[in-house]
Formats: C-alpha cells, sequence, structure tokens
C-alpha cells in the first residue's frame, strides 16, 4: 500500500490490527509524503524521523508477538510547537525559546502516547499562539496546501497545513481565541476546541491562561472524536481541569439529525463576512434541516463587545504569563553583558516578535494601576454578560450553527502589517472562548479562490458529543470531507 | 513623649509543610543550591500551580487562633514584578481576597494589657534567593549573581496587623506574641535567622491622637532587638523633623542595624505597580464549615490561656506561669511531669532550675530525660533518698545518659544515709576525732556543732541526711562525758 499517508486514523487503525500494514509502513508511507511536500507546506519546526520509525518497529514487534495494543496503536500525529515533550526542542515559534528543550511532558504528550500515537515532529505557529495566519512564527512562513499564495490561518497553522496536506492524519493544536478552528477551517479540516476544563493545559506553555485549551486536528468527525476522548479529562497537575466523565464520543456519532435544535445567531450573519462564506453555511443549514434538525434564528445580544473583551483579557494574562522570559534561568539570553534591567531588556527586545510585544505592552497597560478597573475589570463583566448570552441560547438550542471565518483563506502579507484586520479574523471564534463553551470547524464546501470554507458549530459547556454527533451527521450526508488540496 | 506612635507590622512565616506551596518538592532549610526544585517552582513555560492543602489548613488554624474572619471564597492574585529570585516575574500571592480578615492578638506590656487588631491573613509563594558573586569566596565570576531557587515555591503567611501599636516596645511585644502563637500552632518554627519570620514595619507619629501621621515603610530588621531599635530611631528621625517644622514623607526606608540608622530605599513615585489581577490558573479556593469546624475543634490551648490555667490550676506565680508556658512543648512537658509527681511548685522550681539550664538549646523532643524521670528523682528526693546536691548530680546524669534515677543510685553509691543507728556510729567517731570542738561546745559555743556536722557530712561523703546528721550530733554531744 503506498497511499496510506491519505488514509485517517481510524482506518490506519482498522489496518494494523488487520495486519494488512504494518506500522513501520505506516510510518514509512508518511515521511515519504512529507519529504515530498514539506518544502511547499513548510509546516513542521521538528521532524524525529527516525524516533518515528524505531518506534513503529517496537509496535511492529509487539503485534507479532500477539500482545495488546492500545487504541490508537501506530497512529502518527504532529503537536504544535507549544506543547512541551521531554527534551525535544518546544520553542512556541519564537526567538526566546528557541533553544529550549523542556524537562517534562505536558499531560497530553503522555495521554496520546499512552493510547500508541507516534509522534512525528512539531508544527509551525504564530509566535507563541499569537495571530491569525501563522506568520508571526520567527522562523518559518507556513502555506496554505489548497494555495501556496495564501496563509493558512492560524495560530495552529502549521498543525492544520500538516493534516490537510495529508503529512499526517491527525495533530493537536491549542485555541485561545479561535487557533484550532480558524485554520481548520482555512485548510479544509476539522478543528475542536473543548470547554475550557475539559483537557489539561498542564505543559501548554501559556499564552491566556483562562482561555486556552487544547483541541485535535482532523480530516475527519470520527477521527476528531476518538482523539478528543484520548485527550480528555481531569488531571492533577492541573486545577482548572475539571473532573467530568468523559464519554466514547464515537457512540454519539450517528448520521441523523432527527430532534436535534439549531439556532443561528444573526451576530454572525453580519456585513463583513464573505458573500461565498454565508452562501455555504445558510446551505449547510439546509443540508442540516433535511437530517432532521429544527434551525431557528437567534441573538448574542453581547457578540459585537467579544474581539474587545479577548483583547484585555488574553493581552493581560499573556503580560504575566512572558514575564519568564527574562533570560536568566533558561532560553534566549542576550549576549550582551549588562546590568539585571538591561538584561531583561535587550533580552526580550531581541527574543520577541513585533506582534508578542505588541500585546505585552496592552496588556501591561490594561493591568496598570488606575486603568485596571476600567479595562481588565470591565472585561471580566461583558466576559459574564457573553457568557450568559450563551447560557439562554442553549435553554433553547442543542447548538448553535455560524461560519468559522468571516472569509477563506487570505493572500501572505496582506494583514501582516495591519493588526487590526488580522484581530478581526477571529470575530466568530472569539466567544467561545470567553463562554469557555466548545466548538468544532468542519469543511462546508470552497468559497472565493476554489477555497474552503468552515462552518462552526458551538455547544453547551462538556457536550462535545452534541456538537460531535452534528458535524458527523452533516459530514457523512455531504461529500466535502473528501475534498482535498491538489498539493 | 509628645507625639503619638502609630506601628502596623507586617508579618511573613514561613509554614512548616513537608512540601512548597504549588509543587512537591521538599521545603527543608540549607539544601544545596536548586537540588528542592522542579519544572513548577523553577517557573518552566507550560507549568501550573497546584495548591499544598496543609499550606490552606495551616492558614486557617492561624486565622481561628487570632480571631479571624475566614473568607470562604478567597483568590489567588498574581503580584507582577521582575527580580531574578522569582522565576516566573509574578508571585502567586492574594490581593482583595485573602484567606482571612480581621481579628486581634492580646499583648501585655508594662503590666497593661492591650487588644492589637489583625488586617488580614493570607497566602502566597516565597522566592529564592540570589547570591552574589562579590559574597562568595574563592569565585571568579565577582561581576556575576547566581539564583537558588531552593525556597521558590515555599508556602509563606503574611499576617498584617491594623496601625494600633503605640510604641516600638509595643511592636516588639506584639512579635513575641504573634511567634509564641504560632509555635504553639505548630504552623511554622519562626526563626528570623534562618527567615522563617520576617517583619516589615509602618510607622508614623502625630501630635494630636487619634491622628494619623505620615507613615513611612522599614525595612531589613533581621531581629526583635533590631526591630525595637530600628522603630526608635525611625521615631526619633520622625520627631527631629516635626520639631522643626519639616514634614514627614512617605518612602520605604532600610534599617542598617550596624549604623543604627535608616536610609532611604524608594521614595512613593518609585513604588512598584504590582498590576494585581486574579491568578487564572487556580480557580477561586471555596472553604467548607465542615473543616473550619474540625479545625477549630482541634485548635490546642493558646499561651494566653493556658499562662492563666497555669496560674489557676496549679497555683503557680506569675513568674513561673509565664516561664513555663513561653513554649508548648516545655508546658507539656510540665504538666506530664505533674500528672505523675502532683506537686507543681516543686516540679516548677525544678525544671526551672537546673533542668531549664541543662536545657539551654537542645529541643525538648529530643532530650533523654523523660517526665517520667523527673518524677522519679523528685520522689526520691522526697523519701530523703537523695540530698538536694546528690539529685542535682543525678539530674545532670539522666540529662546525659538517659539512665534511669535507680540505675543512677546503685552506680554511683549515692544513697543518702538515713539510718539512725550508723550515723549515730559515726558521730560517735568524729566526737572522739574532735575533743577539741567537744570542749569548745561544752564550753557554750554553739559553732561547733556546725563544725561537727560538716565533719560527720565529710565522713559519709555527702550522703548523711543533713537533718538526721544534725540531729544525731546534737544527741552524742549531749551523752557525750
Ligand atoms: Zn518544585
Amino acid at each position: 500500500m503506498d497511499n496510506i499517508y491519505e488514509l485517517s486514523a481510524h482506518e490506519i487503525c482498522k489496518l494494523i490490527r488487520r495486519k494488512e500494514v504494518s506500522v513501520e509502513e505506516v510510518i514509512t508511507s508518511q515521511f515519504n509524503r512529507i519529504e515530498k511536500v514539506e518544502e511547499k507546506i513548510k509546516a513542521f519546526l521538528s521532524l524525529y524521523k527516525e524516533e518515528a520509525l524505531d518506534e513503529a518497529r517496537q509496535w511492529d514487534k509487539k503485534i507479532s508477538q500477539g500482545k495488546k495494543i492500545p487504541p490508537l496503536c501506530g497512529v502518527p500525529i504532529a503537536i504544535k510547537d507549544v506543547i512541551c515533550i521531554k527534551d525535544k526542542l518546544t520553542t512556541c515559534a519564537s526567538r526566546i525559546l528557541q533553544n529550549f528543550r523542556p524537562p517534562y511532558s505536558a499531560t497530553v504528550i503522555d495521554k496520546i502516547k499512552n493510547a500508541g500515537c507516534i509522534i512525528i515532529g512539531k508544527t509551525n505557529m504564530d509566535e507563541f499562539a499569537m495571530g491569525s495566519s501563522t506568520e508571526n512564527s520567527a522562523f518559518q512562513i507556513t502555506y496554505n496546501p489548497w494555495n501556496r499564495e495564501t496563509i493558512p490561518g492560524g495560530s495552529s497553522g502549521g498543525s492544520a497545513a500538516a493534516v490537510a496536506g495529508r503529512e499526517v492524519p491527525i495533530a493537536l493544536g491549542s485555541d485561545t481565541g479561535g487557533s484550532i478552528r480558524q485554520p481548520a477551517a482555512l485548510c479544509g479540516v476539522v478543528g475542536l476546541k473543548p470547554t475550557y476544563g475539559r483537557v489539561s493545559r498542564y505543559g501548554l506553555v501559556a499564552f491566556a491562561s483562562s482561555l486556552d485549551q487544547i483541541g485535535p486536528l482532523t480530516r475527519d468527525v470520527t477521527d476528531c472524536a476518538l482523539l478528543l476522548k484520548i485527550i480528555s479529562g481531569k488531571d492533577k497537575m492541573d486545577s482548572t481541569s475539571v473532573n467530568y466523565p468523559v464519554p466514547d464520543y464515537l457512540e454519539y456519532l450517528i448520521p441523523d439529525l432527527k430532534g436535534v435544535k439549531l439556532g443561528l445567531p444573526r451576530e454572525y450573519f453580519v456585513e463583513g463576512i464573505e458573500k461565498e462564506v454565508r452562501e455555504k453555511v445558510m446551505q449547510a443549514t439546509k443540508v442540516m434541516e433535511d437530517l432532521g434538525a429544527e434551525i431557528e434564528e437567534t441573538s448574542l445580544p453581547h457578540t459585537e463587545y467579544a474581539i474587545a473583551t479577548y483583547y484585555l483579557i488574553a493581552t493581560a494574562e499573556a503580560s504575566s504569563n512572558l514575564a519568564r522570559y527574562d533570560g536568566v534561568g533558561y532560553g534566549y539570553r542576550s549576549k550582551e553583558k549588562l546590568d539585571m534591567i538591561g538584561m531583561y531588556k535587550k533580552t526580550r527586545r531581541e527574543g520577541f516578535g513585533d506582534e508578542v510585544k505588541r500585546r505585552i505592552m496592552l496588556g501591561t497597560y490594561v493591568l496598570s494601576k488606575g486603568y485596571y478597573e476600567n479595562y481588565y475589570g470591565k472585561a471580566q463583566r461583558v466576559r459574564t454578560l457573553i457568557r450568559e448570552d450563551f447560557e439562554k441560547a442553549f435553554k433553547k438550542f442543542d447548538a448553535l450553527i455560524t461560519p468559522t471565518s468571516p472569509t477563506v483563506a487570505f493572500k501572505i502579507g496582506e494583514k501582516i502589517d495591519n493588526p487590526l484586520q488580522m484581530y478581526l479574523s477571529d470575530i466568530f471564534t472569539i466567544s467561545a472562548n470567553l463562554a469557555g463553551i466548545p466548538g468544532i470547524s468542519i469543511p462546508c464546501g470552497l468559497g472565493r479562490n476554489g477555497l474552503p470554507v468552515g462552518l462552526q458549530i458551538l455547544g453547551k459547556p462538556f457536550d462535545e458529543k452534541t456538537i460531535l454527533r452534528i458535524a458527523y451527521a452533516y459530514e457523512q450526508n455531504t461529500e466535502w470531507r473528501k475534498m482535498r488540496p491538489e498539493i | 513623649m509628645k507625639y503619638h506612635i502609630n506601628i502596623g507590622l507586617e508579618v511573613h512565616v514561613e509554614l512548616l509543610t513537608q512540601s512548597k506551596l504549588f509543587c512537591g518538592c521538599s521545603t527543608k532549610f540549607g539544601a544545596p543550591p536548586n537540588t528542592h526544585t522542579c519544572p513548577v517552582c523553577l517557573g518552566l513555560p507550560g507549568v501550573l500551580p497546584v495548591i499544598n492543602k496543609k499550606a490552606v489548613e495551616y492558614t486557617l488554624i492561624t486565622a481561628l487562633a487570632l480571631n479571624s474572619q475566614i473568607n470562604k471564597n478567597c483568590r489567588f492574585a498574581r503580584k507582577n514584578y521582575y527580580y531574578p529570585d522569582l522565576p516566573k516575574n509574578y508571585q502567586i500571592s492574594q490581593y482583595n481576597e485573602p484567606l482571612a480578615k480581621g481579628g486581634w492578638i492580646q499583648i501585655k506590656v508594662n503590666g497593661v494589657t492591650k487588644k492589637i487588631g489583625i488586617e488580614r491573613i493570607h497566602l502566597e509563594e516565597d522566592a529564592g534567593k540570589l547570591i552574589h558573586g562579590t559574597e562568595v569566596q574563592n569565585l571568579q565570576d565577582k561581576d556575576w549573581s547566581f539564583v537558588d531557587y531552593n525556597r521558590a515555591g515555599i508556602p509563606l503567611m503574611e499576617i498584617v496587623s491594623r496601625p494600633e501599636l503605640a510604641s516600638p516596645d509595643e511592636a516588639y511585644e506584639y512579635l513575641v506574641t504573634l511567634r509564641k502563637i504560632l509555635r504553639y500552632l505548630r504552623v511554622s518554627d519562626c526563626n528570623m535567622e534562618e527567615g522563617s519570620l520576617r517583619c516589615d514595619a509602618n510607622i508614623s507619629i502625630s501630635s494630636e491622637k487619634g491622628k494619623m501621621g505620615v507613615k513611612t515603610e522599614l525595612k531589613n530588621m533581621n531581629s526583635f532587638k533590631e526591630l525595637r531599635e530600628g522603630l526608635w530611631e525611625e521615631v526619633r528621625r520622625q520627631s527631629e523633623l516635626l520639631d522643626r517644622g519639616e514634614k514627614v514623607v512617605q518612602e520605604t526606608r532600610l534599617w542598617d542595624s550596624r549604623a543604627k540608622k535608616t536610609y532611604l530605599m524608594r521614595g512613593k513615585e518609585e513604588a512598584h505597580d504590582y498590576r494585581y489581577f486574579p491568578e487564572p490558573d487556580l480557580p477561586p479556593l471555596s472553604i467548607d464549615d465542615n473543616w473550619i469546624e474540625k479545625l477549630s475543634a482541634s485548635l490546642p490551648e493558646l499561651p494566653q490561656q493556658r499562662f492563666e490555667r497555669f496560674l489557676k490550676q496549679y497555683r503557680l506565680p506569675e513568674y513561673d506561669a509565664t516561664v513555663l508556658t513561653d513554649s508548648r512543648d516545655l508546658a507539656d512537658y510540665f504538666e506530664e511531669c505533674v500528672k505523675l509527681f502532683p506537686k507543681p511548685k516543686l516540679v516548677s522550681n525544678w525544671i526551672m532550675g537546673d533542668f531549664m539550664r541543662l536545657l539551654k538549646q537542645e529541643k525538648l523532643a529530643s532530650i533523654k530525660i523523660s517526665p517520667s524521670g523527673i518524677a522519679d528523682l523528685l520522689t526520691e528526693v522526697e523519701k530523703g533518698t537523695l540530698s538536694i546536691p546528690m539529685a542535682k548530680e543525678v539530674m545532670e546524669e539522666m540529662f546525659r545518659t538517659g539512665k534511669g534515677v535507680t540505675q543512677i543510685i546503685e552506680e554511683k553509691g549515692m544513697k543518702q544515709i538515713s539510718d539512725e543507728e550508723s550515723l549515730e556510729k559515726m558521730a560517735q567517731e568524729v566526737l572522739r576525732e574532735n575533743p577539741k570542738a567537744v570542749k569548745d561546745f561544752q564550753k557554750g559555743k554553739y559553732q561547733a556543732v556546725k563544725f561537727l556536722v560538716g565533719q560527720l557530712m565529710r565522713k559519709t561523703k555527702g550522703k548523711a541526711n543533713p537533718q538526721l546528721a544534725n540531729r544525731v550530733i546534737e544527741k552524742k554531744l549531749k551523752e557525750y562525758k
């Protein structure tokens, strides 16, 4: 079999269990594909070919000995470079962590390894997950496999592009304001941000602690459900993770939507949204209706404040979270021999990129004496209102349907000098982080320039099973899951 | 003194938990640099804090003992500032939602008791320690500094008093009383030399009672004595300013114990903006009533209560009660002894005398002599088996070797001679050997008796019961012809 790299994780699992392919063949096929296309996509910051092959052979040996194997045995996976893997470079695509190798692994890494996944490499991103195009990486630009003139979205652009380009079937990303869902939409793959507290953040380098979540990027909903199940659950190392039962999401994947009530928040279908994006999403709702869903318009009145609220809270937390990169204990330190303050200044000036500096300055200002109440305090109150909007809506609806991004993938360089324009690309994803609710983006067609359009399904807290079910029913009754970029 | 003084103290104590506040690292003092560290207390990228329940418990116990209101929904906050001993460049502390608010401590200065209000009690993490190249011997890199993170993350409890201390002496007494309470609660060893107790002060003076003057903050007092000295010096400095018609400026000053002066550290304008905000990595701490109830029920008797009980129950003089209740261990020890030998004043005399002298710096928990040993010893004294000097000698031996009273008496052949018959025989010999003294006695010189008793004691190597020796000599003298 020479096209294993085209398969989804659950298909690979099946073949390995039936001994139709060896794990080594899977990994080899994957690396052959990477060697062919990575030059054009540039999704990865590190690749672990030899190690991955070694691991593969070890699994094959166990399989040949008839030993019991874990659920995702032999499935290749890519990790966004913001998640710590012991002794492996974890750069956050920043010069300041260019040579940083953590002495510990994130909880999700332990979990996927225990599930049998083989980590093939770490993916590019916007520096410290700050951005929507992966152009803020200190190391390289990642190209959208659908069109190399466009960005893959961000900040988990490397993970999304790698999955779309069939360099890997599944990947982990992180989502603070849309960083999994928006690149998933722009690259035509599935991306899910879990409920806040569903997945441990231990080992995820923090951007905004009250918003960050790790989640899966996959080519189909089944893989998304599989991977989510593996990484979910309470972790004693993360006090904000929640002890709430983790269901077997696969059991909820049924191909119809009978009795499901869906809301269309009108604030998500306003001006600024591309015509084709709106059309594709509306067409998708028709399909859902045909599958038995009841669909009705609704309102989330505080939506217009989401971006402002988000940029106050996220930057405030970031300014504090990123204070530790000071050149003292680890990471980059300016080569110049200076006094203490000089070392701090020079190290951070040389180590951070522009967008990161912009957000640190904004966040520092937001928390300053005399401004705190008007900015951070007020933002927290608006955040509560936004959450309450969703609580009200979810009294009536099982889930809400919106576009993931107002546009399809934009051109490289198009928005990089206009931060406010860039911030608007997260306008539909940000609220879910503020409210702590789960959201999934799935492909729903091709829009302008033949680029993928993403549909977002937002659900109740800890009700990932329902949004997965809706996503699955839609996916199984349309052909979009089969569409692939020609790279 | 024509000015009224207002002093408030901010006391930090390291809690006696086994592990740090947010990770499992040891809190033990004195380990080689950076050996008690992990990704969490080093503030590595991606780590998260997990609260140590024991540290919360110790803070709650303190709050209960200091009559404070426990905030059942308290929260941690980040205090942001840059310093190399602070791994994350923010300290996880508490801001406007501390674990407890209010409360009071009763102090006694010059015979007058006074309640000093507590403002708040909160929990936070300690920072590491900077070691400058210039302070280390035989080091090439004199112009470098080094960081030891062993201390980073050790739980610190901060207790802030209201500015109700009216003199440096009251401040001193407050700190002594607070330390005694914290040691009774066994939440901190409060050792100022090892830094497990630190104290900063706010001080202001005013010519009008009830009106607060401009305050300065005073830091760097490294002992109880320095606290008092530093505050008196600051009172003097502020008084001089006001006397000259000048104003006190709000600022932070450092005490220099060598020069016995305070120096400007930073002015009001240079004060940090700590940009506090709620710690997003820790959910609000909710403390349920059951927990509080359980802790209140297990609260030990506090020093003041115990002192009063000792006066009443054992009818001890105030001085004895004060000394014996100075530490919980000593008070426990005393009570154990009294249980076995129910003559409190006698026990008190022995404990406060030779026992305390022998104890010196040793910890009560690790000494070899047990309360039952003390009781045995006193029983022998009472029976007349041991004279006081002999008993002192035995006690010293018990301290050193941990042997029992009987064993020591036997080994040393120390039994006091209380057998009248054998003493009489020896007295007879003494009289025969000292005819001059006998004659003196017969001439009416009563002094001679004393001399002869002394001779008898010498003959018995001090083992004779002194009263008996006296009686026997007198009796034999009368019979002597
Ligand atoms: Zn630690």
